[in-house]
């Protein structure tokens, strides 16, 4: 059994073809069906994104599984073979997990850091669950990368700090206030930025938002969107000291706001900070404003400098999240030897466990006059002899199965056992037994 | 036997500066984890060795220099432990740790011998006094390292250019908060360090105030923070402004606390 991922993604194929090859939620669980049915393949997953297109899948032996899923993927969207071979990845043994782990974490996406692609992901997993597409191994593999994205988010600063404009004006606010409950807002003059830019501060938890326009109508629209006020432009001025966080998009040719403004506005609040986010061109606010003393001035230059800031950063959390996921994948490495036993030791339990269901039910009938209490302490003392018995054989197939000798090992613990659901040869026996007793 | 316990704390505060100043610069959280474990059990040694040295010296040992500045950091580090349990302001710990252990550090140099009590300093007085001071200087030490923290981040959120610190510090808000509450907490305690001083000095020296050169400086330092409370109120300095006094006023604490001992003779100079 092995673990492999074949597919492909932003990074190795254009829009065009994935497009072409992507599918849809109705074709994934088709896709599941029909591939779990093959003999190469033992387990399945699919994940279709705008950005990707993945098979997760454990196969009896890589290169079968390969050409399995290659022809499979070439056959369903009538693709060549040759246009697939240029633009798709295999990936095998540890590069397989270590893959798995960083889509999960977000290292792969086209944005580092943007935690969508989790969602998605878990999407995929729930849908290969229904569709029983999935088991034993991959369940482990899947829900571990849940795990490990989980602990790359926390560990790191991936996910922290925001990459577009109207993001970082948000974060940018909140190092300034802190929080931004009991906030003001004030949007003056339209644009798609600006409204963006509201919107993100409203769901941070703004308390109230006034519009202002040069065109009435337009504000008070503006206004029913964002469930804030309209202030007439007139007396924008006077109204400034109630504002905390004033974003403005005109398309006024001069500066609307000046330098004895904002002082007089100052003074009014008791130097209660100020945050202009001046998205305009031409500017509408004084760069000179920037030089009072709590005010902060940002034009669309200075926002898209933080960006830039952001990513760096985010690119520096990216490199020690990939040293993260190395060692992730070490600990998954090692655990899975465990793992590569597991559908036996299942077997192995379950087939007990029947067993002793079985005759605990045939004494139990002959035994009608035992109470449900001794009925009880037979249950479970019949468990722990079970118990007791395979302790050996399961902590045996944990931890000294692994790749190099589970050939070995497992057709003779199968054979051992009968679990491989030949006729039972020794049951007459046993009723023999039964009877004699 | 207290001095042991004291260096074993010395020795754990280091370790927590290092692993803060760490979590500074790589910010991971493990450092910070590794940090706060170490401050906590320097916490500790600092607290036995304190409870063994009053113990020992049957009084409370604030009577030297040795003594004073030892319970001035272990009193910057409880009220650091409070505030991490508390509010958790990221990054605080980098800054008031190396403070805290630079006093650390220079009571473990200075003569650390129990000497017994001259007869000027048995007093009642003597707990009350002491404690509200420090206690009162402690709470400026934060205010201090809250308004650097603050001029950093206000300057890089001025000019624009987001150095690893932008990243690192709290917001503004925070900052400016923290500052004016601790403040407001420890200037209370400052104005009844100089009461009780006072009423010390009629019972011990005949005369509430005789201008001793720590009794001048004691009163500047509260003047500035009483300065740092009303101006807030009535023209709004805070901020920048807030945290430029802040900065100052510490300045005058140290020179209080320490300056005065060092450099003028007078009243005070026990230590």
């Amino acid at each position: 059994m092995e673990i492999i991922v074949f597919g492909l993604s932003h990074k190795t194929a254009p829009i065009e073809i994935r497009e072409k090859l992507s599918f849809t939620k109705k074709q994934a669980s088709y896709v599941h069906k029909e591939l779990a049915k093959t003999k190469a393949v033992k387990e399945i997953m699919l994940l279709s994104t705008c950005n990707r297109v993945e098979f997760f899948a454990v196969v009896e032996a890589v290169q079968n599984g390969m050409t399995t899923l290659k022809e499979f993927l070439t056959g369903y969207h009538h693709i060549s073979p040759e246009i697939l071979e240029n633009v798709s990845y295999c990936h095998t043994q540890k590069d397989a997990v270590r893959h798995i782990f960083r889509v999960a974490s977000s290292l792969d996406s086209m944005v580092v850091g943007e935690p969508q692609i989790l969602g998605q992901l878990k999407d995929a997993y729930a849908l290969a669950n229904q569709d029983e597409a999935v088991n034993t191994l991959l369940p482990h593999l899947i829900e571990r990368s849940f795990h490990v994205a989980k602990k790359i988010r926390n560990e790191t600063g991936i996910g922290k700090n925001p990459v577009s404009i109207s993001f970082a004006a948000v974060e940018l606010a909140k190092k300034i206030f802190g929080s931004l409950e009991e906030k003001t807002v004030l949007l003056v003059g339209a644009g798609e930025m600006s409204e963006l830019a509201a919107k993100h501060l409203l769901s941070n938890g703004v308390k109230n938002i006034y519009v202002s326009n040069r065109t009435y109508s337009r504000a008070e629209e503006m206004a029913k969107i964002f469930g804030g006020q309209v202030m007439s432009f007139s007396t924008l001025k006077e109204n400034l000291q109630l504002m905390d966080i004033i974003i403005t998009s005109t398309a006024a040719p001069h500066f609307v706001f000046h330098k004895e403004d904002i002082q007089r506005t100052l003074h009014k609040r008791k130097n209660s900070p100020l945050f202009f986010i001046d998205i305009a061109v031409p500017r509408n606010v004084d760069p000179a404003v920037n030089k009072c003393d709590d005010v902060y001035v940002y034009d669309i230059d200075d926002l898209e400098m933080l960006v830039n800031a952001n990513i760096l950063e985010r690119q520096k959390e990216a490199r020690y999240a990939e040293d993260l996921i190395d060692r992730y994948v070490e600990q998954f490495w090692t655990k899975m030897h465990s793992l590569h036993a597991m559908p036996t030791i299942v077997e192995l339990t379950k087939k007990c466990e029947d067993i002793r269901r079985q005759e605990l039910n045939k004494a139990f009938s002959k035994l009608s006059h035992l109470s449900e209490e001794d009925r009880n302490v037979i249950n479970s003392m019949t468990t722990a002899m079970l118990k007791k018995v395979l302790h050996n054989p399961v902590y045996f197939l944990k931890k000294e199965i692994d790749s190099t000798n589970i050939s070995h090992y497992i057709p003779i613990i199968k054979k051992l056992f009968n679990l491989d659901g030949q006729p039972e040869a020794s049951t007459k026996n046993k009723r023999e037994d039964k009877n004699s007793c | 036997m207290n001095v042991t316990f004291f260096l074993i704390s010395l020795g754990c505060y280091l370790n927590a500066v290092f692993f803060h100043l760490l979590h500074l610069i790589n910010r991971r959280g493990w450092a910070e984890r590794v940090g706060n474990i170490s401050v906590s059990l320097g916490f500790i040694f600092h607290t036995i060795a304190f409870g063994t040295r009053f113990f020992q010296a049957g009084h409370i040992p604030i009577t030297n220099l040795h003594e004073s500045l030892s319970f001035f950091a272990w009193i910057i580090i409880l009220i650091y432990l409070v505030l991490d349990y508390k509010m958790k302001i990221p990054s605080l710990g980098a800054f008031i740790l190396p403070l805290a252990f630079i006093f650390v550090l220079y009571a473990s140099i200075v003569p650390k011998g129990i000497q017994p009590l001259i007869p000027a300093l048995q007093s009642f007085w003597l707990g009350i006094h002491t404690v509200t001071s420090f206690a009162g200087y402690a709470t400026f030490a934060f205010a201090f390292c809250a308004g650097i923290m603050y001029l950093i981040q206000e300057s890089q959120l001025k000019s624009k250019k987001f150095g690893p610190l932008y990243y690192r510090l709290p917001s503004l808000e925070i900052l400016d908060d923290l500052s004016h509450r601790i403040i407001s907490f420890g200037f209370p305690l400052l104005t009844i360090g100089i009461i009780t001083g006072s009423l010390w000095a009629n019972s011990a020296w005949g005369a509430y105030w005789s201008w001793d050169p720590k009794e001048t400086w004691a009163l500047i330092t509260w003047f500035i923070y009483a300065a740092v409370v009303h101006t807030r109120f009535t023209v709004g300095w805070r901020g920048k402004k807030a945290a430029y006094l802040a900065i100052i006023g510490f300045c005058f604490v140290l020179f209080t606390f320490l300056g005065v001992n060092l450099l003028l003779k007078g009243l005070h100079s026990y230590s």
